[in-house]
């Protein structure tokens, strides 16, 4: 073989094991769920291979399902906004501080770091009937009985919030960061106000990092679990709560799968959309 | 003017300090309850003990999930890293036809919902007779993980300058002898960075483990989990704060370690 050719294969070879375990274990998976989710549960034995409609039909047109999808976007873009508003304002700081830049950004990131049940379960620590705020409310002799503050939709919010807001801030400043200060310089002395020159330089500047962020916020949030079952009430079930319903308690894996898709396709039009116009390499950049 | 803008920075920098503080404060409290003397582990704080961590010590439950998530978590590194890091070589040093596309299809397991990539797993290995195991926890840990690797891996390997290796082959090194001595080397912090990352990866996961494990095999994650059934124990504020200790602790030290090797190394 000539050096050339070896050469050209090289970089195959070093790929081979990565692009196996993707094509392998993610790729396939979920072509074969595309099938399953057209085969039909039986109620005894094995499900019945073959062509039916009866999953996506329950998966689409029942109101229980979709209600609980609107409900699922609707927390995820709630708490993608929530995010931003208190992301854009940290990052800009960070990255404007004449102080030690990547102290500041590693402690933000440090609750990264923390696991996801922890952070999660550290709010009923705050809210709970006997957490920290009632305390502070009855022995401030606000209330007299400790508040339920716990269990519902906002507690919910605040859980994702809490557990996405590091991604928000990282892909901010690093478009913030990118960004030469000279630019906002420069709108100034030619008569903008500060924040005229924010307005019409930097924010612009740095909205691919600001839809960076929102995206991960946005498609991590639709596709959690954990939160709503630990901060959520009964009726505050997300889609993600649907899923494991049908596969792990009701054994329902066509329909499972069904479901899992339909998760995946909304949110692959978002990620779609977002390739289109600003490419991953943006998203690359945030994460690494 | 001049006043203004100090005035703007100074309410963006108070917003800021509110920002960490909203970050900080919950975990703040849950390491200073599990100091709790109460018996209740709740507020007001009756004094300060070590008790919950003896109770913690002692629970059999907890110590194996404990010992399940560190092996579970290192075998993912190991695997994740060796082919994060070969694939980012691939990536960083070839001129790779299609590169974009390879690298949107590495990092595609962040962008598919962690409940999809659960569930897709378990029933297609299932169909394969490979039902919930330790070895379906590992392959499902390893995919979800090796996105991250491959990131955090190819941004350490744009910095390394290929003048370096050209220089040693010219000198007469096969290439061979210039991998081992010179690039392995100056690899090594972005191989203990990638590993670090995949492991609190995976130690941290719970969606996609609750879907992959077999009855009677607990992670620290998932054994908190079923904890939280009941209520929020102090036992469970202690194993927190555990945990925190440790997932804070261990990449700080791996940021320190990856400093020093770059320095010593001259990367």
């Amino acid at each position: 073989m000539s050096i050339e050719a070896r050469e050209a294969r090289q970089p195959w070879i070093l790929l081979a094991p990565a692009l196996s375990a993707i094509f392998l274990l993610l790729i396939v998976p979920l072509l074969f769920i595309v099938v399953y989710s057209f085969w039909l549960r039986s109620a005894v034995g094995a499900d019945t291979p073959g062509f039916f409609l009866d999953n996506w039909k329950a998966a689409l047109t029942d109101r229980f399902y979709r209600d609980i999808l609107l409900n699922t976007l609707k927390i995820a873009a709630i708490t993608t906004v929530a995010c931003a508003l208190l992301g854009y304002p940290a990052a800009y700081f960070i990255a404007r501080s004449k102080g030690n830049k990547m102290i500041l950004l590693i402690m933000l990131m440090l609750p990264f770091w923390i696991s996801y049940i922890i952070r999660t379960m550290s709010w009923i620590n705050i809210l709970g009937v006997s957490g920290a705020l009632n305390s502070a409310l009855i022995w401030a002799g606000i209330i007299s009985e400790p508040i339920q503050m716990l269990y519902n939709e906002t507690t919910v919010i605040l859980g994702l919030t809490h557990f996405l807001l590091p991604f928000m801030v990282l892909n901010i400043f690093v478009s913030l960061d990118g960004i030469d200060t000279s630019l906002e310089d420069a709108a100034t002395s030619l008569g903008a106000t500060r924040w005229q020159a924010f307005l019409q330089v930097t924010l612009p500047l740095s909205l691919p990092g600001l839809a960076a962020g929102g995206l991960l916020c946005f498609v991590l949030g639709a596709g959690t679990y954990i939160t709503p079952v630990i901060l959520g009430g009964p009726r505050d079930a997300m889609f993600a709560n649907l899923v494991f319903e049908a596969i792990i308690r009701q054994l329902n894996w066509p329909l499972g799968s069904a479901l899992s898709l339909l998760l995946l396709m909304v949110l692959g039009v978002l990620v779609a959309i977002y390739n289109r116009y600003l490419g991953m390499a943006q998203l690359a950049k945030g994460l690494g | 003017m001049g006043r203004r803008v100090n005035l703007g920075w100074g309410a963006i920098r108070l917003y800021t300090i509110l920002v960490y503080i909203f970050m900080f404060l919950p975990i703040a409290v849950v390491v200073l309850l599990s100091f709790n003397a109460n018996q209740f582990g709740s507020f007001p704080m009756t004094g300060l003990s070590t008790r919950w961590f003896e109770t913690l010590w002692q629970n059999e439950t907890i110590m194996r999930a404990f010992r399940t998530s560190i092996v579970l978590g290192l075998m993912t590194a190991i695997i994740s890293t060796t082919l994060g890091v070969l694939a980012s070589l691939a990536l960083v040093r070839y001129n790779v036809p299609g590169r974009n596309l390879i690298t949107t299809l590495l990092i595609a397991p962040i962008l598919v919902p962690e409940v999809v990539l659960a569930v897709a797993l378990l029933l297609f290995l299932n169909f394969l007779q490979i039902g919930k195991s330790f070895t379906l926890l590992l392959m499902g840990h390893v995919i979800f993980t090796l996105p991250f690797v491959i990131l955090v891996v190819q941004a350490r390997l744009v910095s390394i300058k290929r003048d370096v290796e050209e220089a040693a082959l010219s000198l007469g090194a096969s290439p061979r002898q210039t991998f081992l001595t010179i690039t392995l080397p100056l690899l090594m912090p972005a191989v203990a960075a990638g590993g670090l990352f995949a492991f609190t990866i995976s130690f941290d996961d719970i969606t996609g483990t609750l879907f992959w494990k077999p009855g009677g095999i607990e992670t620290v994650p998932t054994q908190i989990f079923s904890m939280l059934r009941n209520s929020i124990s102090p036992e469970i504020n202690a194993l927190g704060t555990v945990i925190i200790v440790m997932t804070v602790g261990l990449p700080l030290l791996g940021m320190a370690i990856a400093r020093r090797m770059n320095k010593t190394s001259g990367g």
